[in-house]
């Protein structure tokens, strides 16, 4: 079973070493023809602004959307939650984008660099609770009624799941725990 | 990413106060000590520091840097700097994973280096943090060059905005960075640019104002 990361930006690396841990093959995806290689897709945090231009200037948007859309599961973390979501809010120079998943999301809303945090989150599946880390993180405003949120902070869903979609405005890459990477790969085997 | 000069850790309070993303301890900037650079343990903004070698590198992350970059000639378009800083870095890295556990005193008292550090990057043979490179990069070539030799990502300021046009060559910049591996697409991206700016030699400086040799 191959999980593949989106190489563009981000903590390509990192990502890797998770899916790996996790039980599946990792495999970076840079160019259209790596979408129809792998089984589920992982797009990293990173500018969001950059990556959608990105996304779209080297022909990766509409296989991604295309895959997505026929049940490819795919899931976006921090920037990748941003380019999944249907609406922006509070953005005039909003990034291109995927819009896939039914959520409104503000970005940088839980502020800046030095505010960024680590927490722990109660997860919808796991038995313990998960060390989340928020680095100048989108805030997910409002979610459609097919979304399902799997675990929240302060009222506000930090994890969500729409179908064969996973998002988090968290980066599960970071702490070295492989449980919402699991959760996912078990969605691709599924 | 605001800079502050080495060792002055009260600019970086400011700069910490002012809600920056990042503060960049900066060769580039009059040093204001010429002994020490600000402990960086005491802050919560992430820093990044310049290095021209393993050594530089492990005392600045020791110091609490979150980020380390080349220390290449700012302002200049001459990449080589940043080639020997980089080269300089990933070859030390190399030749400590190949290290016996005994010999890592000597090496770490030969790098000026904290011990634990040492260790820590024998037995990863990475650096600990992310590894930047910057000065002189002008060209979408040379940014992918430097990815090739081990960096995280690429710094460019002048190499930019001293070139005829900046936005066209800025996004071919990044998109060669993106695709590094891939000639074709550095080929692709680099055409159309305009002028570079023009490259300053490195033996042109006085020895006193290049800012490699700055920082301790």
């Amino acid at each position: 079973m191959k999980v593949g990361v989106l190489g563009l930006q981000g903590d390509v690396r990192e990502h890797l070493s998770a899916v790996e841990a996790a039980g599946a093959a990792p495999v970076v995806v840079k160019h259209p023809e790596d979408v129809a290689a792998v089984d589920g897709l992982i797009m990293p945090g990173g500018e969001s602004t950059a990556i959608g231009k990105l996304l779209d200037r080297f022909g990766l948007s509409e296989p991604i959307r295309k895959r997505a859309n026929d049940g490819m599961p795919l899931y976006g973390t921090c920037a990748g939650l941003i380019l999944m979501a249907n609406e922006i809010v509070g953005d005039e120079d909003a990034p291109h984008r995927l819009r896939l998943l039914d959520v409104a999301v503000r970005r940088n809303a839980y502020g800046r660099q030095v505010d960024s945090f680590e927490c722990d989150l109660d997860v919808e599946g796991l038995d313990q609770p998960y060390r989340a880390v928020f680095i100048r993180a989108p805030v997910i405003e409002a979610a459609g009624h097919g979304v399902e949120v799997l675990a929240e902070r302060a009222g506000a869903p930090v994890l969500v799941r729409q179908g064969r979609l996973l998002a988090s405005s968290f980066h599960p890459e970071m702490t070295g725990d492989p449980r919402v990477h699991e959760m996912f790969v078990k969605m691709v085997a599924d | 990413m605001a800079k502050c000069r080495i060792g002055h850790f009260v600019e970086a309070q400011v700069l910490q106060s002012l809600g920056v993303d990042y503060i960049d301890e900066s060769e580039v900037l009059t040093p204001a000590d010429e002994a020490h650079h600000v402990d960086k343990w005491s802050f919560t903004v992430p820093f990044v520091c310049g290095a021209t070698n393993l050594g530089e590198a492990l005392r600045r992350i020791g110091e609490g840097a979150a980020m380390i970059r080349s220390k290449g000639e700012a302002g200049t378009g001459n990449v080589v700097e940043a080639v020997r800083h980089m080269r300089a870095i990933a070859s030390s890295l190399r030749s400590l994973t190949t290290m016996g556990s005994e010999e890592l005193m000597t090496a770490a008292k030969e790098l000026r280096a904290p011990y634990e550090l040492v260790r820590e990057v024998a037995s990863t043979g990475k650096l600990p943090v992310v590894l930047f490179t910057a000065g002189g990069i002008a060209t979408p070539a040379d940014a992918a060059l430097m990815m090739q030799l081990g960096a995280d990502g690429v710094f460019v300021g002048s190499g930019i905005f001293k070139s005829g046009d900046p936005a066209t060559r800025a996004r071919a910049i990044v998109e060669a960075t993106t695709y590094f591996n891939d000639p074709d697409i550095i080929a692709k991206v680099s055409r159309g640019l305009g002028d570079a700016m023009v490259g300053i030699n490195i033996a042109d400086i006085p020895a006193s104002e290049r800012l490699a040799a700055r920082g301790w």
